[in-house]
C-alpha cells in the first residue's frame, strides 16, 4: 500500500471538470500547494465545493483568478471580489449555501445519508424550488447530498498510513470531506511514523485517505 | 463615546455568566470588550473553536488559530477545537445561548436581513442564516438607520435571514423587543426622547407607559 505521492502526480488524477471539495475557511487549513499546482497545470473546469474562495490571490482565490472553475457551491463569498465580479459577469455559476447546511449536506453523503432536514432557510431564498416537509408538526427543507469526485484536505499531522489530525481552527471542513470525496488527497503540514498520533487523537482514519502529497524539499 | 460603542457597550449588559456566545464581524466583535471583569462568557467562532479570545499580544499569531473573518486570535485554557458539523451543531441545536448579529433591515414582525443586497452586494450568507434560526437568543446590533433612512421597518424588502423573530435589537437611539404584538420600545439612548426615536424608525413602535434611558456597561 503505497499512498506516497509526489504532488505533480497527484494534481495530473485530477481531470479538467471534475468536481472537488476543498477543506479550509478563508484559507485556514487548506491544501495550498495542490491549490497552487491545479493552477500551474492549467486545470479549467473545475466545479469547486467548499465554504468561501477565500481572497484573490489566495487559498481558492489562485483557483477562481486563474479561471479554473466553472461552479461554486459555497457559503460565503465577501472576501472575494473577484469572485463576486466572475458571478455577475455570469462567468462562474454559484450555488450559495448556508454554512452548517453546507457541512450537513457534505456529511449526508459521507455518511450514506439521503438528505438533510434542516430548519435553516425555510422561508428564505434558499427554500425556492426545495420540497419542505413536516416532522412532528414542525417544517424542515430538505436539502439534497453533496459528494465529490476528489477531496482535497488540508491536514496537521498524517501519519505513513493516512491517519490525520489537525491544528486549531484549520480544521473545519475538512474531516467530513475527507468522507465525502470519491478520492481523498492529504496534504499535510508533517508526516510522522505511524503510532504518533495517537489512537485517540487520530481525527480522519487512513482508510479513508488514498494519496499523501509527499513534502516539499525543495528548500533542501 | 461614539454610536458603535454606545452600541456594543449596551449589548454586553446582555451577556450572562457561563453563556456560550457567539459574535458577528464588525461592530458585534467589539461587544467583548466592554463585558465586565466578573461576567465570564465563552466565545464560539463558527470555523470552529469554543474559547477565543483576543489575540494577546503582536507577534504571536498561529496561522491556525483565527476567527470566522481569518484575523488571528488567542484562545483561553479549555478551548476546544470543532470541525465545521459540530460547530453548526451547536448553532442549530440550540446549544448556543447568545449570538450578536450587525442588521440590514428589522421589521415589525421582528425579521431580520443581513445577508444580501440584490444587484449590489453578493457576499453569501455564511454562517448567518444558521445562527439566526438556531441560537436562544438572538440579538441584532445595527445603527438605527443608513444614510438617513430607517433600518426598523414595516416589511423587511431586502431578502429574510431567517424567519425567525429575533429577540432584542439595540441601536444608538434605542433598545426595541420584537414580541407577539410587535416591536416594543423598551429604552432609549442617553438624552434621547421617545419622539425623537419615533420620528427616526419607519416601523410601527408599540411605547410602554414608561421608557427609561439605556444603561450600558460603565467606560
Amino acid at each position: 500500500m503505497h499512498k506516497a505521492i509526489a504532488l505533480v502526480d497527484a494534481v495530473q488524477k485530477i481531470p479538467d471538470g471534475a468536481s472537488v471539495m476543498i477543506g479550509g475557511f478563508l484559507g485556514v487549513g487548506s491544501p495550498h500547494r495542490v491549490i497552487a499546482e491545479l493552477v500551474r497545470q492549467g486545470r479549467k473546469g473545475l466545479t469547486v465545493i467548499a465554504n468561501d474562495t477565500a481572497r484573490p490571490g489566495f487559498g481558492i482565490g489562485l483557483l477562481i483568478t486563474a479561471k479554473a472553475v466553472r461552479k461554486v457551491v459555497v457559503s460565503h463569498i465577501g472576501t472575494n471580489p473577484e469572485t463576486q465580479r466572475q458571478i455577475m459577469a455570469k462567468e462562474l455559476e454559484a450555488e450559495l449555501c448556508p454554512q452548517g447546511t453546507l457541512a450537513e449536506r457534505i456529511r449526508a453523503a459521507g455518511y450514506g445519508l439521503g438528505g438533510v432536514l434542516t430548519p435553516t432557510g425555510l422561508g428564505t431564498t434558499v427554500a425556492e424550488g426545495k420540497r419542505t416537509i413536516k416532522v412532528d408538526g414542525q417544517d424542515f427543507l430538505l436539502e439534497p447530498p453533496l459528494k465529490a469526485d476528489f477531496a482535497l484536505i488540508g491536514a496537521k499531522r498524517c501519519d505513513y498510513q493516512g491517519n490525520l489530525d489537525y491544528a486549531l481552527t484549520a480544521r473545519n471542513f475538512n474531516p467530513v470531506m475527507a468522507m465525502a470525496g470519491t478520492t481523498v488527497i492529504v496534504e499535510p503540514a508533517e508526516i510522522v511514523p505511524t503510532g504518533v498520533i495517537p489512537p485517540d487523537d487520530v481525527v480522519t482514519p487512513h482508510v479513508l485517505v488514498d494519496h499523501i502529497i509527499e513534502m516539499d524539499r525543495s528548500h533542501e | 463615546m461614539n454610536d458603535k460603542e454606545l452600541i456594543a457597550r449596551r449589548v454586553a449588559l446582555e451577556l450572562k455568566p457561563g453563556n456560550l456566545a457567539n459574535l458577528g464581524i464588525g461592530l458585534p466583535q467589539t461587544v467583548a470588550n466592554y463585558l465586565p471583569h466578573s461576567v465570564e462568557v465563552f466565545f464560539q467562532s463558527e470555523n470552529g473553536i469554543i474559547g477565543m479570545q483576543a489575540l494577546p499580544e503582536i507577534g504571536m499569531e498561529d496561522p491556525y488559530l483565527t476567527d470566522a473573518g481569518g484575523r488571528p486570535i488567542g484562545a483561553i485554557p479549555g478551548a476546544c477545537s470543532l470541525d465545521s458539523c459540530v460547530s453548526f451543531g451547536l448553532i442549530r441545536g440550540g446549544h448556543l445561548d447568545v449570538t450578536v448579529l450587525g442588521g440590514l433591515q428589522v421589521d415589525e414582525r421582528g425579521q431580520l436581513a443581513n445577508w444580501t443586497v440584490p444587484g449590489k452586494m453578493i457576499p453569501g450568507m455564511g454562517g448567518a442564516m444558521d445562527l439566526v434560526t438556531g441560537t436562544k437568543r438572538v440579538i441584532v446590533a445595527m445603527t438605527h438607520a443608513v444614510k438617513g433612512e430607517s433600518k426598523i421597518v414595516k416589511q423587511c424588502t431586502l431578502p429574510l435571514t431567517s424567519t425567525r423573530r429575533v429577540d432584542l435589537v439595540v441601536t444608538e437611539l434605542a433598545v426595541i423587543e420584537p414580541n407577539d404584538q410587535g416591536l416594543v420600545l423598551k429604552e432609549r439612548a442617553p438624552g434621547v426622547t421617545v419622539e425623537k426615536v419615533i420620528a427616526a424608525t419607519e416601523g410601527l413602535l408599540i411605547i410602554p407607559p414608561t421608557v427609561p434611558e439605556m444603561a450600558i456597561s460603565p467606560p
